[in-house]
């Protein structure tokens, strides 16, 4: 009967860590595990759902496929990429459910380790970096590496975009930023293997209006924004949703402010559940620069409300939630008149003073800011 | 009504016996008690002139230590802020500029540094937080003061005396205290 070919069916059927989903053929098994969501769905620090080709190259999503598909159910050999392998019909994966996966994420993660320096406290990426994640999560408490670590010396990109190559793990996220979104990509991967690093040919400064979208895709602190740079630790400022009317016809201008009282301190795109930039009307939204580095005050923006944060996020510490504020009893008590000492925390503290607006400081602040 | 505990005793409205009406065998009992206190250790020290040893695990007043080369160690990470059960730390960062190398450990520093002693309750989580061996509290008190604005510490409250400026600061600010490592 071997004309009796049978077309494959309209939806594949895949089992994740036991959760059974029908997904389109073509899909990847991380794909589906996102459409699963929650601890089934496997890290990962190289894919960008919204750059093409991205993935594959961190390994951190490695999975275990127990078995091939309903035809061929033998299981594949090696643990797999789950971003780069597509699903087949009657495919059986296992993700937190395998030990295997667990032993291999754990290496996984202290490779991408070796070279990457623990220099959190004075990372601007703190707080939303997706290797402090994943390495809390994945990782294991020591590293058997002894070797003097790989650095660089310290580049300029350009006025608004900081690049610490050290902290770099080699995603290639930005670079398909660069490719897809800009016009001209002047910026890639230099030298191989060890010494492989991210650079601007001839140290030619990035102009390109969509450039500032590499910080929000880099998973790490290797890109930052310059005009935010040491103003204040991510978990001190108050994300709000905000649009404005950009004149850039590419630009979606939906963005998540990074709020300190009235001041804009940082400007970035809304993100998903899976730290990527959130898709409107099925269109990635990417902001521009002007969005993102110039409109630094709050009469630019319409705000929408506080972002959604996740409960267990560092950021989400100081939001509190449903706070019914005491009745000021002072007057009562006091019998109608103001006490006599009453002690304005602003009149002796040095900090937030009104005269220095961090926000409006190009760079990052230095003395000379702070001694005027 | 029912007893919270099983200690209660019924006072006792008997009439005196001749004895007890004389009242100097209980008075004679009591100035016994009071004077054997003589003979026994004092619980109390004379305060000024002699200091009862702190505890090892005592928290006091916060310092924001320096490394051998005078170094400030704070980078602002915003640790020990965020740890603070009393929100009282609050900071402001900013970058080491070129020619600072000897003022400040690492290419970020704290400009701004506060603690309002007000609102501290001197729980040492900001201790546990610090990943850069920045602040410690100290064996000693916050001291009294008439304002209240005297209770909002700044980085020149806090800050150890340098050990290469001024050695002899430092000396006396460390005591007889050795390093544990």
């Amino acid at each position: 009967m071997a004309d009796e070919v049978k077309a494959p069916p309209a939806n594949f059927k895949v089992t994740i860590d036991n959760i059974t989903i029908e997904v389109a053929p073509g899909t990847t098994i991380l794909t589906a595990a996102r459409e699963i969501g929650g601890d089934v769905t496997p890290p990962a620090m190289c894919f960008y759902s919204k750059l093409q080709g991205s993935g594959g190259k961190c390994r951190t999503c490695l999975v275990e496929v127990a078995a091939g598909s309903t035809a061929d159910p033998r299981p594949m050999p090696k643990l797999v990429a789950s971003c780069r392998t597509t699903v087949m019909d009657g495919m059986i994966v296992k993700n937190i459910t395998s030990d295997k996966v667990k032993d291999a994420r754990a290496g996984v993660v202290e490779f991408l380790l070796l070279n990457h320096p623990l220099d959190c406290p004075i990372c601007d990426q703190a707080g939303e970096c997706h290797l402090q994640d994943l390495g809390y999560e994945h990782g294991k408490e020591g590293t058997r590496y002894e070797f003097p670590r790989r650095t660089f010396e310290k580049e300029d990109i350009g006025p608004y975009i900081q690049l610490h190559m050290t902290r770099c793990i080699l995603c290639y996220r930005c670079t398909y930023v660069a490719d897809q979104l800009t016009d001209k990509r002047v910026h890639g991967i230099l030298d191989r293997g060890e010494h492989a690093e991210i650079s601007t040919y001839i140290s030619k400064a990035i102009e390109n209006d969509f450039s500032g979208n590499m910080i929000d895709v880099c998973p790490v602190g290797a890109l930052t924004d310059k005009t935010f740079r040491f103003k204040n630790r991510v978990w001190f400022t108050k994300p709000v949703d905000a649009h404005r009317n950009c004149e850039n016809p590419k630009c979606c201008g939906k963005t998540t402010l990074w709020l300190r009282g009235e001041e804009v301190f940082r400007v970035t795109a809304r993100k998903d559940q899976w730290g990527e930039v959130q898709s409107f009307d099925g269109k990635p939204g990417w902001i521009c620069n002007t969005c993102r580095f110039d409109k630094k005050e709050t009469k630019d923006w319409t705000i929408e409300g506080p972002t959604l944060i996740n409960r267990h996020s560092v950021i989400a510490q100081g939001h509190y939630v449903g706070v019914i504020k005491p009745k000021e009893t002072l007057q009562e008590v006091m019998g109608g008149r103001e006490p006599l000492l009453l002690m304005d925390i602003h009149d002796v503290s040095e900090v937030n003073k009104l005269n220095i607006d961090l926000s409006k400081i190009q760079g990052p602040a230095h003395s000379n800011d702070f001694n005027k | 009504m029912q007893a919270l505990t099983n200690r209660v005793k019924q006072v006792d409205r008997k009439k005196l016996s001749f004895i007890e009406s004389l009242y100097l065998p209980a008075i004679i009992k009591g100035m016994f008690i009071t004077f054997s206190h003589i003979f026994k250790r004092k619980p109390t020290v004379r305060y000024p002139e002699k200091t009862r040893t702190f505890s090892p695990v005592f928290r006091g007043l916060h310092v924001l230590n320096r490394d051998e080369q005078g170094r400030e160690n704070c980078t602002a990470c915003g640790l020990c802020a965020v740890a603070c059960p009393a929100e009282a730390i609050t900071m402001e960062g900013a970058e080491r500029k070129p020619g600072e190398e000897g003022l400040y450990r690492e290419e970020k520093y704290a400009a701004r540094y506060e603690i309002n002693m007000l609102r501290c309750i001197f729980c040492g989580l900001c201790e546990e937080a610090c990943p850069k061996d920045a602040i410690y509290l100290s064996e000693t008190f916050a001291p009294a003061n008439f304002q209240r604005k005297g209770f909002i510490y700044g980085k020149e409250d806090l800050l150890i005396p340098n050990p290469v400026t001024e050695p002899e600061a430092y000396a006396k600010a460390k005591g007889g205290r050795v390093a544990v490592k």
